[in-house]
């Protein structure tokens, strides 16, 4: 049978993606630009379908704490919103690390800070990849690129939240939450049955069975040495997943004199600027991080090598780029592009940056 | 006569519920939360609910409820155990789902969480202590605090022109549709340990036959936080917190 092609925005394809992900429950709150999460999953009905409930919270509070309510039982749940909101979810997403409770977050990133704009940005890369939420602990950070991607990562951010019993986010952005593209849909996958959940999650909270002692679900610990401990195991789980999960795509990389480093949609209108490059002769290339974190840092050291330069280009004031010069370690020229406020830059804006900047 | 031939089946007039763990309690001595705690294990044994109850505790002294009640508990943030057990009963619709919540945790950072669980009519029971005071972070003021009432966030005694009123969260609860049942009990004395164990029971009755939000309320006792004996205390609570909240259901449908 022929994969079926559809047309749809980048925020109804993360709602069909949940439905045939075989995710258990969505909890969310109304912010523009990502409304039609919920929108389409309310008007998908998937609780007549695949069971899935769907609920509309009374804040992103409620929303991030519903989650984490379906995720200590061992179900597969989900929550979105967009800058604003998630920064409201932060205290619940820092409950799930400490937990260390598997759920997926998606960031449909608006201008900030403040109420902002609802234009897209990437200026919640720091509240994402450096904390957000209180205490030491890490996300599982993936960055779509296209509505294909959008549609791709809610598997792939469950997977690895199960995987690791660690939260995942994917760090979209108004661009590529409301463009529409071509997209084809994951197959679906069944829903667990609790016989399923109880075998696979033994630690969830789904009542004690006589066999098993009472399972608790908690960040708290008030022994320093027991907590200290437990700190001890979530970083070992998080040099894993850096050691395992780092994911990222090259283009042009080998034949460029300059190197750019972006994400999202900024890496769709730096692969634009790559062609409008090599018309002036400039040869340039991109590496787009698809892990936020773990950030991909010996890729681009082995990118760096033997160019000129390196631009860093984000629709936000220069955050990742701290992260690209640690990953280069001082060893070339590294340049910061990006507009803000919820402009989003043009690619001739782009090779002029370079000009600029690094020529 | 020799112990053992006291210690026999038919001499038996009371054991502790097998849920209720040998786990020594944190709680202050003539605090009213191991009462509640022994209802609430007792009941759950009783209804023959241990494989299917998920139990959802607060931030407050009860945060360690866990240690006590060997069911499977989920800890939630400060406020927001109506939302976390909203999910968790709505996940797993056949399931006993109940929060174990204090006042300040129920009535303060989490009122809208509370209200709106309540306003959905989750098929939940809400069991809510109130005792007009913080006690685990020391006795500062409660939504709850009574007028006149000395804490330490208002050492001269809660004046309505700064702090506004005590909170009477059992009344507005009982008027929103989605609440079934919102009593207010007690557990001072025998009599009233009967009747909050009878309460407890049909709030997790209707939360199994879908009849919506139960919530009960239990006045309580900290006499740490109130700075009395236990004994003065039971006194206090019964001629000063019963006369701003006074016993009885608010609601029963």
């Amino acid at each position: 049978m022929s994969e079926e092609v559809k047309l749809m925005k980048g925020n109804e394809a993360i709602a069909h993606a949940a439905i045939r992900s075989g995710a258990d429950g969505y909890f969310g709150y109304p912010i523009t630009p990502q409304s039609e999460v919920m929108e389409t999953l309310m008007a998908e009905k998937p609780w007549e379908t695949t069971g899935m409930v769907v609920l509309q919270a009374e804040s992103e509070l409620a929303a991030i704490n519903m989650v984490y309510g379906g995720a200590c039982c061992g179900k597969a749940v989900m929550t979105s919103s967009s800058s604003p909101g998630i920064s409201l979810k932060q205290e619940g997403i820092s409950y799930c690390a400490g937990a260390e409770l598997p759920c997926l977050i998606l960031n449909v990133m608006r201008g900030g800070p403040g109420l902002g704009t609802i234009q897209p940005s990437q200026a919640d890369y720091y509240q994402t990849c450096k904390g957000g939420g209180h205490g030491d602990y890490r996300l599982i950070v993936l960055a779509p690129a296209s509505v294909q991607e959008m549609a791709d990562f809610v598997n792939l951010g469950f997977d690895l939240a199960f995987k690791y019993h660690n939260p995942a986010m994917i760090l979209s952005d108004g661009v590529i939450g409301q463009m529409m593209e071509k997209v084809v849909l994951p197959p679906f996958r069944p829903r667990r049955t609790e016989a399923e959940v109880r075998a696979q999650e033994p630690w969830a909270a789904q009542g004690r069975t006589p066999d098993r002692a009472r399972n608790v679900i908690t960040s708290l610990e008030m022994d320093p040495v027991v907590m200290e401990q437990r700190n001890i195991k979530l970083q070992a789980k998080y040099a894993e997943i850096e050691a395992n999960e780092v994911r990222y795509e090259t283009i042009n990389c080998e034949d460029a004199d300059y190197l750019m480093v972006a994400f999202g949609s900024m890496a769709r209108i730096a692969q634009k600027a790559i062609d409008l490059a090599k018309e002036e002769g400039i040869k340039l290339g991109l590496l787009r991080p698809i892990t936020l974190w773990p950030f991909p840092t010996k890729a681009i050291a082995e990118a760096a090598k033997g160019k000129k330069g390196v631009l860093v280009a984000e629709i936000n004031a220069g955050q990742m780029i701290d992260d690209v010069k640690l990953a280069v370690n001082c060893s070339l020229p590294v340049e910061h592009f990006g507009r803000l406020g919820g402009i989003v830059p043009s690619p001739e804006e782009v090779v002029a940056a370079i000009k600029e900047k690094l020529m | 006569m020799d112990v053992n031939e006291i210690i026999k089946p038919e001499n038996l007039v009371y054991r502790k519920p097998t849920l209720l763990n040998d786990n020594t309690m944190h709680y202050c001595p003539g605090c009213s939360h191991g009462v509640a705690h022994k209802l609430v294990a007792e009941i759950i044994e009783e209804m023959g609910m241990m494989e299917n109850t998920i139990a959802v505790s607060p931030v407050g002294c009860a945060v360690f409820a866990y240690n006590y009640i060997d069911v499977d508990w989920i800890q939630a943030a400060h406020g927001r155990a109506p939302a976390v057990a909203t999910a968790a009963k709505r996940l797993n619709p056949h399931k006993l789902v109940f929060t174990y919540q204090g006042d300040g945790d129920l009535a303060a950072i989490g009122t809208a969480e509370t209200i709106h669980a309540c306003n959905r009519g989750e098929n939940i029971t809400i069991i809510f202590i109130n005792n007009g005071i913080y006690g685990m972070t020391g006795g500062q003021m409660a939504p709850t605090t009574l007028e006149g009432m000395v804490t330490v966030t208002c050492p001269f005694g809660r004046k309505p022109e700064l702090n506004g009123y005590p909170l009477h969260i059992g009344e507005l609860l009982a008027k929103l549709k989605g609440t079934c049942y919102v009593t207010r009990q007690s557990v001072h004395t025998p009599a009233a340990i009967r009747k909050t164990k009878k309460a407890i029971m049909k709030g997790f009755e209707n939360s199994m036959n879908k009849k919506g939000t139960s919530v009960i309320e239990i006045v309580s006792t900290c006499n740490t936080g109130w700075k009395m004996s236990p004994d003065k205390a039971n006194v206090w609570m019964e001629e000063n917190m019963f006369a701003e909240y006074p016993m009885g259901d608010l609601k029963n449908e």
